[in-house]
C-alpha cells in the first residue's frame, strides 16, 4: 500500500489533533475549582432541624425532575401542599419555599449551574432573593 | 458475519437494552413511594367561580385606579406608559366598547360616560384555550381560565381568540420597568414573550383569600359607606353571593351573543337596591 502525498496527510492530521485537543493542553495542570455550593444561610442556620425536603442525595440528583413535579402540581393542578416521604408538608413554591431558605442563589444554584454550563431559566420570571454583592 | 447472524445479535441486544432501561427506572426511583400532595385545608374551591361588578358602586375612575393597582402591584404587572406595549390585568374602559351590541343614541349621559371596569371573564367556553396550541392555557376545574408561563410560546392565538381584549403580550422584558423594590417577591414576574392576563387570583384562592380586585372594592365601600361594588363567589352554589345578587338583580355580560358564556357579570343600573 502507498500513501499518496503522505507527507501532507500526516502534517494535517498532526495539526488537526492539536487543534482538536487544543483545549486540553490549555488546562492541563490547571487546578478547576470544584463547585461548592453553600447552604450556610442564615435561615437554614436557624432551623432545628436541617433537612431539606427530601434527602440530601436525591435532591443533589433529582431536584429538577422535583421542581418540574412541583411547577406542574402548582400551576396545572392547583395543588400547593407537599407531603414528603417522612410526612412533613411544605408549601409548593419556588420563590417562597425553596428559596427562603436557600436565600444565596449566587453561592447555591449558580455554583453548580456555572460550573456545569447550564442555563435554567427559572430567573427570567421568578424573583431571585436579595443578597450581597460579594 | 451473514445475516442471520446479524439479527440475532441485534435481537439479543435490544431485548437487553428493554430490560436495562427498567433497571435504570426502578434504580432511579430512589425517593420513594411515600411523598404526595394534599389539597390545603385554607383553600377557597368552588365548582366555576364567578364576579358581579355593580358598577354604580364605584364613583369614578379613580376608584377603578385602587382595583387595577391593587392588582397590578401584586402581580408584578409592569407599566410601559404607552399603548402599545401596555400590560393588563384589569382595566376600563366606555360603556359603547364594554357592550358594543348595546348602544343606544339616547342612552343615559350618565352611563354613556362612566367608564366600565373589565377583566379576563373567565368564560365557560373559553375560545382562547381552544386554540391555544400549546395548553399553556388551560381551563381549570374551577372554572378559572389559567395561564401556565413554563408553557406558552407567545404565538398570541389567543389574544386573537379573545373578544374582550383581555390578554397583553410582552414585548419587552417587564424587568426592565419594573423596580425592584416595589416587585412582589412572592410572585413573579413574566418574561419577554409571553401572554399573560388575570387570573382570579388563583395563588390567593390558593392561600383562602379572596382576589386582590374584591378586597380593594370592599376598601372602598368603607370609604362610602355602601355595598362593595364586587362579588365573587361560586356560580354553581345557590347559595353563594354571588348567586343571589344575580336572582334579585337584572344583570348583564359581556357579547354574550359569541356564546362564551362570561363568568363575570354587570350591575348597571345603580338605585337603591342595586
Amino acid at each position: 500500500m502507498r500513501l499518496y502525498g503522505g507527507g501532507k496527510i500526516i502534517i494535517g492530521l498532526i495539526i488537526f489533533f492539536f487543534l482538536v485537543t487544543f483545549p486540553f493542553f490549555l488546562n492541563a495542570g490547571k487546578v478547576n475549582a470544584k463547585p461548592e455550593p453553600k447552604i450556610d444561610t442564615p435561615e437554614i442556620q436557624k432551623l432545628v432541624e436541617k433537612k431539606c425536603v427530601e434527602s440530601k442525595a436525591f435532591m443533589r440528583a433529582e431536584h429538577m425532575k422535583l421542581l418540574n413535579e412541583w411547577r406542574d402540581f402548582a400551576v396545572r393542578d392547583g395543588q400547593r401542599v407537599y407531603v414528603n416521604s417522612e410526612g412533613k408538608q411544605f408549601t409548593i413554591s419556588l420563590q417562597n419555599t425553596c428559596m427562603h431558605c436557600h436565600s444565596n442563589k449566587k453561592k447555591f444554584c449558580d455554583e453548580c449551574h456555572n460550573y456545569m454550563a447550564v442555563n435554567p431559566y427559572c430567573w427570567n420570571c421568578h424573583i431571585a432573593p436579595k443578597e450581597k454583592e460579594s | 458475519m451473514n445475516r442471520r447472524q446479524f439479527l440475532k445479535i441485534a435481537g439479543i441486544s435490544s431485548v437487553l437494552g428493554l430490560g436495562g432501561t427498567s433497571v435504570v427506572n426502578v434504580l432511579t426511583k430512589g425517593r420513594g413511594e411515600a411523598s404526595h400532595i394534599v389539597t390545603d385545608e385554607r383553600a377557597l374551591t368552588a365548582k366555576r367561580w364567578a364576579m358581579v361588578i355593580d358598577v354604580s358602586k364605584f364613583r369614578n375612575e379613580e376608584d377603578y385606579k385602587k382595583l387595577s393597582k391593587a392588582c397590578h402591584s401584586i402581580h408584578n404587572v409592569p407599566d410601559f406608559g404607552n399603548p402599545k406595549d401596555e400590560i393588563k390585568w384589569i382595566w376600563t374602559d366606555t360603556y359603547e366598547h364594554t357592550f358594543p351590541t348595546q348602544p343606544n343614541e339616547y342612552i343615559e349621559e350618565d352611563i354613556k360616560n362612566k367608564p366600565f371596569v373589565l377583566l379576563c371573564n373567565h368564560c365557560a367556553n373559553p375560545p382562547c384555550v381552544r386554540v391555544c396550541p400549546t395548553k399553556a392555557t388551560f381551563k381549570r376545574p374551577d372554572g378559572i381560565v389559567m395561564m401556565d408561563q413554563h408553557r406558552c410560546i407567545g404565538c398570541r392565538f389567543c389574544m386573537a381568540a379573545c373578544p374582550f381584549g383581555a390578554r397583553s403580550f410582552n414585548y419587552k422584558d417587564p424587568r426592565l420597568v419594573l423596580k425592584p423594590e416595589d416587585e412582589n417577591r412572592e410572585y413573579p414576574t413574566r418574561t419577554i414573550g409571553v401572554v399573560e392576563k388575570c387570573t382570579f387570583c388563583f395563588e390567593r384562592l390558593a392561600k383562602g383569600l379572596i382576589p386582590a380586585c374584591v378586597e380593594a372594592a370592599r376598601e372602598i365601600a368603607k370609604e362610602t359607606g355602601t355595598e362593595p361594588g364586587m362579588y365573587f363567589g361560586d356560580l354553581d352554589d345557590p347559595n353563594s353571593e354571588v348567586r343571589t345578587v344575580l336572582s334579585t338583580h337584572y344583570t348583564i355580560r359581556r357579547k354574550p351573543e359569541l356564546g362564551t358564556e362570561p363568568s363575570v357579570f354587570y350591575v348597571i343600573g345603580g338605585g337603591k337596591n342595586a
